[in-house]
């Protein structure tokens, strides 16, 4: 077993001085991981230090030492290998608490909610996929307000061309729910631009879609699939060449935008030939409707139970992705069997990650590509 | 090879080298056109100001991806029989791959033995080497013994579609210096320039090619990719080439491509196309085709047995 990374700090008698600790943290990357386990610090004045994250299956919050007669706080904790860990501190004064990024950590995670402390465990990496690469040609994102007699309103697009995009050849598409936010805290933009680079997947067309109130369309809403089956292809096809065969065509989303997405192929089978879901919120009941969420969650229930009784055969490939430290997995896990005996090509694909915008990012390049193959083998520019 | 000037370069996005190429043809007039093949690029193929700039020269492209698109409409019944032809060929192409996992498995299993077993363990790789070596050259003879079989069945040069681009084609490239072939998509390239018989059509002319146009010109076609995002990444023999480039095997954007940092899967490259020369073409590169030998005429490696990259001598 190897020692406690706070070494000396630990010792029996006097408290270390402050310039002993102020030398332990100089120059230390923090939290320490060292093998299949994490030391988290706080330096500061508290009466309480939480780790505070969102890994199913631990407690919600854990509760660092300090070290007795100083302002350093730690705790130590597993982390297996591969895991990414998103988490905020709770330093409490009295009974006041505030949840705060990690100040000895610049490692961030942003989403729309601000942005969250990160630990990587040992093994895993930022794919070099996610970072602008300058030999990389940019696409183009163009806007587009599209009539929705469903929604009785226009919504608003953001469509994605690729670069060198011609209007003498046909194009896929994907539709992708929350696309903004994908873009944002998930570099859907950069990652297409570098994909389609490196011939991993074709020149696509991406229609970046968003709602104004998701959790109500998103949940197998008669309104949104409509939307997104036939308002929304034929307003991109108006305007922009797309391959019409269901093999070019594809539904995308996480979270509910994932129920969003396979509610509307269920509803249209063969439309949609590619489905990416990520950690879809594919809530279920075996017996009665007690879920035990939120009653937002109510029509999803009803949707994966009508789904689960009667499958069909929505799509012809997909692909399922979910993090185990997500309370999702077991869900996702469960509905892997039902998807591959209605005769589609499934893959699931389960990392050590949560429910977040960067574990969705990661996933895209072993998704996109298994889902709409590039020309990598036959193109030698 | 024949006694045809050829010049192979390395992919030209980022360091251009037609022109230079064409000045060590002796091309020294600036009027005199070149013919650039781009069919690779499908329907950007007329897309080649970037070239026109650099080569500072009249460039009178062959639109040979247009030529076959309208071949194709006016001769349906050879479409389909192309079309066929493919689909057997993917079928085939699928099924040497099947065979290809298991062999390639076999000898880079054999690189991690206990160092007790290592003098045996050298002669049964070098079998296994052996093994898709036969393994490439069978799938090879197939893919050649299909396309006989197809020219014999429909001959498409006397088709009159066919015949009349071949005629048009004649005509255009009798006043050109060189012949340029360009990269892209291979399988598309090679399809069409075999289609029309370009090289055919002017058997004295200097060839100057990168990139898919390298590949598609030479003797045989090698598809390779050391990290695919699905898939193991197996070096395959793809297709019959042209034969125009003989003893060497082009694998542009080497550096991007392949691990070259890896010495095993380096020497099992060279040692399996031996006695070719696998040159990483990564940009920048030229070697011409000098009366019975390549010659480099600037800096170029290539894959070496002992699994490192060394200069092409």
């Amino acid at each position: 077993m190897s020692a406690h990374p706070l070494g000396d700090l630990l010792r029996q008698g006097p408290p270390p001085a402050p310039h002993e600790i102020a030398a332990w943290l100089r120059g230390r990357e923090f939290p320490i991981v060292d093998g299949d386990r994490a030391t988290f610090a706080f330096h500061g004045p508290a009466s309480s230090v939480e780790l505070v994250h969102w890994i199913y299956g631990l407690e919600s919050s854990m509760a660092f030492q300090r070290v007795g007669g100083t302002d350093l706080w730690h705790l130590t904790m597993d982390l297996p290998p591969g895991s990414r860990v998103e988490y905020k501190l709770g330093v409490a004064h009295g009974h006041q608490q505030a949840l705060i990024r990690d100040p000895l950590n610049p490692k961030l995670a942003r989403d729309p909610y601000g942005a969250n402390s990160v630990v990587q465990g040992s093994g895993y990496f930022v794919p070099d996929w996610v970072h602008e690469d300058e030999q990389a040609r940019r696409g183009e994102m163009v806007s587009l307000s599209v009539p929705s007699r469903s929604f009785g309103e226009d919504r608003d697009v953001e469509v994605y061309l690729p670069a060198r995009y011609r209007r003498s050849r046909r194009y896929p598409l994907l539709i992708v729910h929350d696309g903004p936010d994908y873009v944002r805290f998930a570099e859907l933009r950069t990652v297409l631009d570098n994909l389609i680079h490196r011939l991993e997947i074709p020149p696509m067309i991406i229609a970046l879609t968003a709602s104004p109130d998701r959790i109500r369309e998103y949940a197998d809403d008669d309104r949104h699939a409509a939307f997104v089956t036939d308002e929304l292809p034929a307003a991109l096809a108006d305007r922009w060449p797309l391959v019409d065969r269901s093999e070019a065509r594809g539904l995308m989303g996480a979270s509910f935008g994932a129920v969003a997405s396979l509610a509307a192929a269920w509803r249209s089978p063969g439309r949609f030939g590619r489905l990416l879901l990520q950690s879809g919120s594919f809530i279920f009941t075996d017996i009665g409707r007690d879920h035990g969420r939120s009653p937002a969650f109510d029509p999803v229930v009803d949707f994966v139970n009508a789904f689960r009784d009667s499958p069909g055969k929505p799509s012809e490939r997909v692909f399922v992705t979910c993090g185990t430290y997500e309370s999702l997995i077991y869900y996702n896990r469960s509905l892997i069997p039902l998807l591959q005996n209605t005769g589609m090509d499934v893959r699931f694909v389960e990392q050590r990650d949560g429910h977040n915008w960067e574990n969705w990012r990661d996933r895209l390049r072993e998704g996109l590509s298994w889902l709409f193959p590039g020309p990598l083998w036959m193109v030698y520019e | 090879m024949g006694t045809r000037p050829v010049l192979v370069l390395g992919p030209q996005r980022h360091v251009p080298l037609v022109r230079e190429a064409l000045a060590a043809l002796g091309c020294d007039d600036d009027h005199t056109p070149v013919a650039l093949c781009s069919a690779g690029w499908e329907e950007r193929e007329l897309e080649h100001d970037e070239l026109q700039e650099h080569v500072a020269r009249p460039v009178v492209n062959l639109e040979v991806f247009s030529r076959v698109e309208t071949i194709y409409r006016e001769d349906p019944e050879l479409h389909a029989a192309v079309r066929a032809r493919h689909d057997r060929m993917r079928r085939l192409q699928a099924l040497h791959q099947h065979r290809l996992a298991h062999a390639v498995d076999a000898a880079c299993g054999l690189a991690d033995v206990p160092d007790a077993a290592l003098d045996m363990a050298a002669a049964e790789r070098r079998d296994a080497i052996e093994a898709i070596r036969t393994l490439d050259r069978t799938h090879l003879d197939r893919l050649r013994g299909m396309h006989e079989a197809f020219w014999n069945e429909w001959r498409p040069e006397e088709r009159p579609a066919v015949a009349r681009h071949r005629e048009e084609l004649r005509n255009i490239l009798r006043p050109c210096a060189a012949l340029c072939v360009a990269g892209g998509h291979v399988a598309i390239l090679l399809n069409r320039l075999r289609l029309l018989g370009v090289l055919d059509l002017c058997p004295e002319l200097p060839v100057v090619a990168w990139s898919a146009g390298a590949m598609a010109l030479s003797h045989r076609v090698i598809l390779f990719h050391d990290s695919p995002p699905q898939g193991q990444g197996n070096v395959e023999v793809f297709e019959a080439g042209l034969g125009l480039i003989g003893g060497l095997v082009p694998l542009p954007h080497a550096k991007h491509r392949l691990r070259l940092d890896d010495p095993e899967r380096v020497s099992l490259i060279a040692e399996r196309f031996a006695p070719d020369s696998c040159v990483a073409l990564s940009g920048g590169e030229m070697l011409a085709w000098d009366r019975d030998r390549w010659r480099a005429r600037t800096r170029a490696e290539v894959l070496a047995p002992s699994g490192r990259l060394e200069a092409f001598a």
